[in-house]
């Protein structure tokens, strides 16, 4: 259970969230851009310091501005998939994987290397460096070097924006499966009701810096006409 | 056959020179990449001063910084009177001046070069490597660093052949001692300053060209191969 409770203000911009988002599946931020969705996510990384507030995952304290914590990301065990996917250039795509890897202590690891390989399908691309790689692969990647920091809870900031709809098509089934896979909750930032009625099994909905509701995917958008593969199909 | 034989006088000074400049760019390096480091990525008060003096070898007369150095860390300067005194090193007039002079001077291309690529290095990356598990000093040497890789080769081949060719803050501050102090240019110099010297001033010069022209071609196929080693 990931128990977020912040306020903070950047410039004219006033965040005041109060969520929690449960143990198992996917928990999907939803809202416009400019609702402060990534913000929210960098604060639970630990990339962003919110003013005031309180972030737990489980009884694990990773933020409390009353009692002075503040984890630095490197203590926080949480995996982030940015949006841009942030490969390392210089390194090997094997490299890439495995640097937050041997930086987990043995006894907190709990995901195999060539399990995540297997199921991303990235074992023909090991050798390979990020600049030679499609869209969708460099997302991948990305999501495999997450994972195998064997982190508490994986955040994905809208990992799959930058692809189109058949990239999407592609890495939507591997995000799902990881979920399930390796009973990994995820937070999953988004503004695309396709993806979230694909992937979430629970929504955050956020507008301008607040949480205005909360609830099954099904309660907000509609699963059935038109499907989610017309919409890809006509250019979603 | 005579031609391709050094002179003692030749082989002293091209030695002392390599000397000289290897050991300028090895002392500048760690301290260029340091103050490249902070002018890039650190905000406090008096930045604008520091960027001033880094990048005034640039546009003061060499001559400048030869006596700045001399009055400073001449045996009776400030800090060379102490030097002196408390640990025994002469800098004015040894080798060791010489390399201070020709780390000076090359100071601002060194910095220059090193702050351009951290600059072109995307604070993403390093943002992505804490959240991997790496400290920030850790994030530093394994991304930051080895991402200025090109920048950091172009700016100590540049630094090591502006050493190489280091003349007024040399002869200033250090003298024109022979086997000490006296580089190739300062040995070109001193060539100059004699009758019959033409042809001893044409060698070393001929010497120089060479020495430079291999410093650039290795400058620019390093630097090539490691930017195609990252983007590859």
């Amino acid at each position: 259970m990931l128990t977020v409770q912040i306020s903070h203000t950047q410039g004219q911009f006033d965040l005041n969230i109060a969520f929690q988002a449960p143990s198992g599946g996917v928990t999907s931020l939803y809202g416009p851009s400019g609702a402060g969705k990534t913000s929210i996510v960098q604060m639970v990384a630990g990339l962003l310091r919110p003013d005031e507030g309180y972030i737990a995952i489980n009884d694990r304290c990773l933020y409390d501005s009353q009692k002075g914590i503040n984890l630095p990301p490197e203590k926080r065990r949480i995996g982030y998939v940015f949006q841009e996917g942030r490969l390392f250039p210089h390194l090997s795509v094997r490299a890439n994987l495995t640097y937050g890897m041997h930086r987990t202590p043995a006894r907190h690891r709990f995901i195999d290397f060539d399990e995540v390989v297997a199921l991303l399908g990235i074992d023909h691309l090991l050798a390979r460096r990020p600049a030679g790689l499609s869209g969708g692969e460099k997302q991948r990647v990305a999501i495999g070097r997450a994972l195998l920091t064997s982190p508490t809870m994986l955040l994905m900031d809208e990992p799959l924006a930058s692809l189109d709809g058949a990239r999407k098509a592609e890495v939507i089934p591997f995000i799902k499966d990881l979920g399930e896979h390796f009973s990994m909750p995820i937070l999953y930032v988004s503004h695309e009701p396709g993806e979230i009625l694909a992937l979430a099994t629970h929504v955050v909905v956020l507008k301008r810096g607040e949480v205005v509701d909360s609830g099954t995917p099904e309660t907000f958008f509609d699963p059935y006409p038109p499907a989610y593969g017309d919409r890809q199909a006509a250019g979603f | 056959m005579d031609f391709f034989y050094l002179s003692p006088m030749e082989r002293d000074a091209l030695a002392l020179s390599l000397w000289v400049a290897g050991w300028a760019v090895a002392v500048s390096l760690p301290v260029g990449i340091l103050t490249a480091w902070l002018l890039a990525r650190v905000k406090f008060p008096g930045k604008a001063i520091l960027e001033g003096i880094v990048h005034l070898p640039l546009v003061l007369p060499p001559v400048v910084i030869g006596y700045l150095l001399l009055m400073l860390l001449g045996r009776n300067g400030i800090i060379g009177g102490w030097l002196y005194r408390s640990l025994g090193i002469t800098l004015a007039f040894s080798w060791r001046g010489a390399v201070l002079a020709a780390a000076v001077m090359a100071f601002p291309l060194l910095v220059r070069a090193v702050r351009l690529s951290l600059e072109n290095v995307d604070p993403g990356l390093e943002a992505a490597a804490r959240t991997l598990g790496a400290g920030p000093v850790r994030v530093f040497f394994t991304v930051t660093l080895p991402l200025m890789a090109p920048g950091i080769l172009t700016g100590t081949l540049l630094a090591f052949a502006r050493s190489l060719g280091e003349f007024g803050a040399t002869i200033t501050f250090v003298s024109n001692i022979k086997g000490e102090t006296q580089t190739l240019p300062l040995a070109l110099y001193t060539l100059t300053q004699v009758p019959d010297g033409e042809h001893g001033a044409l060698r070393i010069c001929i010497l120089s060209i060479l020495i430079a022209m291999v410093a650039l071609i290795i400058s620019e196929t390093l630097s090539r191969r490691v930017a195609a080693q990252i983007k590859a």
